[in-house]
C-alpha cells in the first residue's frame, strides 16, 4: 500500500508521521502538496497537526478550501481511508467529512503531554490491530481539541460506534480528571459512518518507538496498513 | 456596501473564553458583569447591486466559512454607502 501525508503552509508533523510510516514501519509514504489535487494513487490519506494557514478565522476553516481537500473529500466519498491527526482533524470536522466540532479546550491553555485513551470499537480500520477496551498511551499537543456535537448527534454515533477512543484512566476508567481538554463524553476520535475516515485529537506519530516514550501509537498505523494486507 | 459580520459562541456551547473574562472582570469590582460571550467581528467590503443581495451574499459567506454554524451563532448588518 501507498500511503500520502499532505502538506498545508503550517502544517508541523508532516515529517514526523512520515517518519513513522516510512522509516520505523518501512512503509511507502509520500508527501501531498496542498495546491496539488492529485493523490497519486495513494490508499490512505493522513492529515497531519499543526496550524494550516496559521489556524486563520477557526482551526482547519482554510485548510478545508485547499485543492487538495477536494481530492481528499472524493477519495472518502469513494471509500478511500482517510485519518486527520489533531488539526488534521480538526480540518476533517471543517469539511465535513466528520461529524462535530472541535473548539477551545475547557482550561484555556495548550495542553502538551501523555493522555490515555480506550479504544471503544476495534472492529474498524484504524483500530483493528487493538483490542476492544485496550488503553493505549499517546500525547496530545493542542489549545483547541474539546470535541462538540449536538446531545442527539453524540448519541447516534455512540450507537453506531462511531465513538472510536475515549479519554479515561491509565487503568482503562471513566474519568473527568483524564478529559483534558474538556471533551463532551471525553471523546477522542471518532469516525465517519462508514468508518473510512477517521480524526483523533492524540498523535500516534509521536509514539512510535521506544525512544519517544511509547509505541502505542504504532497501532494505529499498524490497522490501517493490515486493511491492505 | 459595507458588511458587518459578528459571530459569537453558540448559545448552550461552552464558551471558556467568555467564561474566564467573565471571572476577570467580577474581580476587577465589575459586579454586574452578567454572562460574557467572546467572539469575532469581521468587517469586509462587498459589491452588491442592493442590500438585499448583500445580506443574500452575506448570509451565505457566514454559513459557508466565516462562522462555524455547529459551535457558533452569527449575526450581520449591511451599510450601503
Amino acid at each position: 500500500m501507498k500511503w500520502g501525508v499532505v502538506r498545508f503552509p503550517g502544517s508541523l508533523d508532516d515529517d514526523d508521521a512520515l517518519h513513522a510510516l516510512c522509516n520505523v514501519m518501512g512503509q511507502k509514504a509520500r508527501a501531498l502538496w496542498h495546491k496539488d489535487e492529485n493523490l497519486y494513487g495513494v490508499d490512505c490519506v493522513v492529515l497531519p497537526g499543526g496550524f494550516s494557514y496559521g489556524d486563520y478565522l477557526r482551526c482547519g476553516a482554510i485548510a478545508r478550501f485547499s485543492p487538495v481537500m477536494k481530492s481528499v473529500a472524493r477519495f472518502a466519498d469513494d471509500g478511500g481511508l482517510v485519518i486527520g491527526i489533531c488539526n488534521g482533524f480538526q480540518i476533517l470536522c471543517e469539511a465535513h467529512l466528520l461529524p462535530g466540532a472541535l473548539t477551545r479546550n475547557r482550561s484555556l491553555a495548550f495542553i502538551c503531554e501523555p493522555v490515555t485513551v480506550r479504544v471503544e470499537n476495534a472492529a474498524t480500520p484504524f483500530t483493528r490491530a487493538a483490542r476492544g477496551g485496550e488503553v493505549l498511551r499517546l500525547p496530545i499537543k493542542h489549545g483547541e481539541g474539546l470535541y462538540v456535537a449536538s446531545e442527539g448527534d453524540l448519541s447516534a454515533m455512540e450507537e453506531r460506534g462511531q465513538v472510536i477512543l475515549r479519554y479515561c484512566g491509565a487503568d482503562g476508567s471513566d474519568d473527568d480528571t483524564a478529559n483534558p481538554n474538556g471533551s463532551m463524553r471525553a471523546i477522542a476520535g471518532v469516525a465517519n459512518e462508514r468508518f473510512n475516515v477517521f480524526g483523533l485529537m492524540p498523535h500516534p506519530e509521536h509514539a512510535v518507538e521506544a525512544a519517544l516514550g511509547g509505541e502505542d501509537g504504532l497501532k494505529i498505523f499498524r490497522s490501517i496498513a493490515a486493511s491492505f494486507s | 456596501m459595507l458588511v458587518k459580520v459578528f459571530v459569537t459562541p453558540r448559545k448552550g456551547i461552552l464558551d471558556p473564553q467568555g467564561r474566564v473574562v467573565e471571572q476577570s472582570l467580577r474581580s476587577l469590582g465589575f459586579e454586574g458583569v452578567g454572562s460574557v460571550q467572546v467572539g469575532r467581528y469581521i468587517v469586509l467590503d462587498l459589491e452588491a447591486a442592493s442590500a438585499a443581495e448583500a445580506r443574500e451574499i452575506a448570509r451565505a459567506m457566514c454559513e459557508r466559512l466565516l462562522a462555524n454554524p455547529l459551535i457558533e451563532d452569527y449575526r450581520f448588518e449591511v451599510e450601503a454607502p
